[in-house]
């Protein structure tokens, strides 16, 4: 639950209802976005991009989808991984139907096709809830990676049972496959990230993010006061799915290439990471969705830095230590500030806000 | 009797014995569930951590081995040649009582009152600091577990059963791993004597108190903290055996706590609560999956729907009984 900034007096609704609501925030915002899109485009290389950007992008869409079913509407989901898949799926088959289509057609297209499968899953959350429904969507995990694996059509026959992503362009510049220089994966996902972030803001401050965050906060109640739990809950689905659809689209097309189902989706892989991602940056809270998608995303590198460079532990071992560090700093999260690093920056900067007078 | 009578005959013990081998999981969910209202997904990773310290016992092996000879270049191995597995399931006990103690000390003292969401994913950071740790004390290769358990196909079984098929038909007999008999008459055992302990003991009275209602229990005297410690290590005991069954059957190693994820449906079709609903749930989902994997599998040609049948079989059955075959009947208010 993350609540309302306040401190900064305002006259008009515009701007009492203005996404940044403190002039410091706006400020910090925009010398971000000028930073992300006008400057790291030309210092970006290929490893700042595959190890630490494109993750964190990716991740950061993943965590936002499964922020608006989890954090926003309460509906635990352990499903992202075959969502993911959907999506990434989906994109390599219009790519072999189409060839011809723009890759962010095919990209959002993935993101749709997913929804809809989203909704069908979604069904059984107008039945049951709680723990009951987190099982349920882990039947969608396994049942979309074994229908992946068992299928071949999916894969067209291939004979290793993986998917290839092949070469696209935007404005002439390749995107996807082995040549796509640095700087254009880079926008391509960062455009995508800020355009679909600003809208899912958009949507949580609206009509429809309110309806679910009714339905998180008691469906009963909600029910009672006229929001329909139907529609609220598979639109969440729907639109959590889009995200994670067009997350896993990305994943397969501009991050990773080439891919084995099983392997890349797996439970372990996407699901749990994602959800820790949500709940360690914040349920509830966009900032959240980043700062635990940054976090999950520089931890092993910072881990596997300090154990095996520094310290010198074999590999095997240094593995073991992330593993355990890892769930350490999950429990000792939990239990210290269980509304996750976007609640720890907003009391920091409420405490700045107050800072020579606290009262 | 017809060949395919008694094939079925087969697929259904065997599917029934297998389904206990996930009851013994699922048990100690529900013990925990309903002590603490903690979602433990942990379990799994109890029964690896438990194998792996018994194994660890028995060869005599020195706890993070691996790592004090990687940072120091020394060479240890084992404290002594072997221990008798009687000894080794004794100390392996005392260990997963203090691992209870710790849990509860170090993580669900803190997080009392806690939705149970963040409870939930506690106990998978838990699962993650345990599977670290022990492949850590222990090493991470594959390891025997053996504690005198026999296992393989009877032979009893399959010469008593190859007169059964009617004359003239090739018949070669049921085979049933008589490792999965030994799960079953432990299982029973085990069943019984938690039975027994929470009907006719004060512990067991304050046992189901605390699973009834929290604070009523509390507002009587009962020691909250000390009603979990017991649950948590009489899970963990639950966890050693089905460590011991599963470790018996295919080598102590990581994916043996993937056998959570396979207890998961027995869990919502019995329902989170109810420990022979873990039993029951747990026989229904090794028949049908067995059934599943033969029957509809074989006909249709593709394999390893196993993976996934048991929850689609749950989401089912969820879909008429949302709180599962025997679990408390779910009432809301606002």
């Amino acid at each position: 639950m993350i609540y309302k900034e306040t401190g900064q007096f305002k006259s008009t609704y515009e701007s009492d209802h203005s996404i940044f609501p403190l002039i410091q925030d706006k400020i910090a915002f925009n010398i971000l976005m000028l930073v992300a899109f006008l400057v790291v485009p030309f210092f970006i290389d290929s490893y700042w991009e595959k190890a630490i950007l494109i993750p964190f992008l990716i991740y950061s869409m993943a965590a936002i989808g499964l922020n608006i079913l989890t954090g926003y509407c309460g509906q635990v989901s352990l499903g992202t991984g075959g969502f993911m898949a959907v999506g990434a799926f989906a994109t390599y088959k219009i790519m072999t139907f189409f060839p011809e289509l723009n890759i962010m057609i095919i990209v959002l297209l993935s993101g749709v096709i997913t929804a809809f499968v989203g909704i069908l899953f979604g069904l059984p959350s107008l039945r049951i809830k709680g723990f009951y429904l987190a099982v349920a969507t882990l039947a969608s995990q396994f049942f979309i990676i074994w229908l992946f694996n068992k299928v071949p059509w999916f894969y067209n026959y291939s004979d290793t049972g993986q998917i290839t992503v092949s070469e696209r362009t935007m404005f002439g510049v390749a995107v996807t496959g082995a040549n796509a220089p640095p700087y254009a994966t880079y926008l391509f996902c960062l455009i995508l990230v800020v355009v679909l972030g600003f809208a899912a803001k958009n949507m949580i401050r609206s009509k429809i993010g309110r309806s679910w965050m009714a339905i998180r906060d008691m469906d009963i109640a909600a029910e009672i006061i006229g929001v329909p739990p139907l529609k609220t809950k598979l639109s969440a689905f729907a639109i959590s799915s889009f995200y994670i659809g067009i997350a896993g689209s990305l994943y397969f097309a501009v991050y990773l290439g080439a891919l084995e189902v099983t392997e890349s989706f797996d439970i372990m892989a996407i699901s749990f990471p994602v959800l820790f991602m949500i709940i360690i940056g914040g349920l509830g809270s966009m900032l959240g969705s980043f700062l635990g998608a940054a976090f999950i995303v520089l931890l092993p590198i910072f881990l596997k830095n300090v154990m095996v460079d520094l310290i010198g532990l074999s590999a095997v071992t240094a593995k073991h230590f992330e593993i355990t560090i890892w769930g350490l700093l999950m429990v000792v999260f939990l239990i210290l500030e269980p509304h996750g690093l976007a609640r720890l920056w907003s009391i920091a900067k409420e405490k700045l806000r107050k800072w020579p007078f606290p009262y | 009797m017809s060949v395919e009578l008694l094939n079925f005959i087969e697929t259904v013990i065997n599917g029934l014995m297998s389904g206990i081998m996930y009851s013994l999981v699922a048990l100690g969910f529900v013990l925990i569930f309903k002590a603490s209202g903690v979602f433990n997904f942990a379990q799994g990773v109890f029964a690896l951590f438990a194998a792996l310290t018994l194994v660890g016992f028995q060869t005599g092996q020195v706890p993070f081995s691996h790592l004090i000879n990687e940072l120091f270049g020394t060479n240890f191995h084992n404290w002594y040649p072997s221990l008798h597995s009687f000894f080794a399931i004794i100390l392996t006990i005392i260990t997963m009582i203090v691992l209870a103690w710790l849990i509860e000390k170090l993580v669900l003292k803190h997080l009392v009152n806690q939705e149970p969401i963040i409870l939930f994913m506690a106990t998978i950071g838990l699962a993650f600091v345990l599977e670290g740790v022990g492949d850590l004390m222990w090493g991470s290769d594959v390891k025997v577990l053996d504690v005198g358990i026999p296992s393989g196909g009877s032979v009893w079984l399959e010469n008593t059963t190859i007169g059964w098929a009617s004359e003239g038909s090739e018949y070669y007999g049921m085979y049933i791993d008589v490792l999965n008999v030994w799960a079953t008459i432990i299982a029973v055992i085990l069943v019984t004597a938690l039975a027994l302990f929470s009907q006719y003991t004060k512990t067991g009275r304050a046992l189901r108190a605390v699973a009834d209602d929290h604070q009523a229990a509390l507002s009587v005297g009962i020691s909250l903290r000390s009603i979990w410690v017991l649950v948590w290590a009489i899970s963990g005991f639950i966890a050693m055996v089905a460590g011991i069954m599963w470790g018996t059957e295919s080598g102590v190693q990581f994916s043996l706590s993937l056998i959570a994820l396979k207890a998961l449906p027995v869990l919502i079709l019995g329902g989170f609560t109810s420990i022979p609903g873990a039993i029951i749930g747990g026989l229904l989902i090794g028949l049908g999956e067995k059934l599943a994997e033969i029957y509809i599998g074989g006909l249709l040609d593709i394999g390893a729907i196993e993976n996934w049948f048991a929850y689609f079989m749950a989401l089912v059955f969820l879909l008429f009984r949302p709180q599962g075959l025997f679990g408390d009947k779910i009432i809301e208010r606002v």
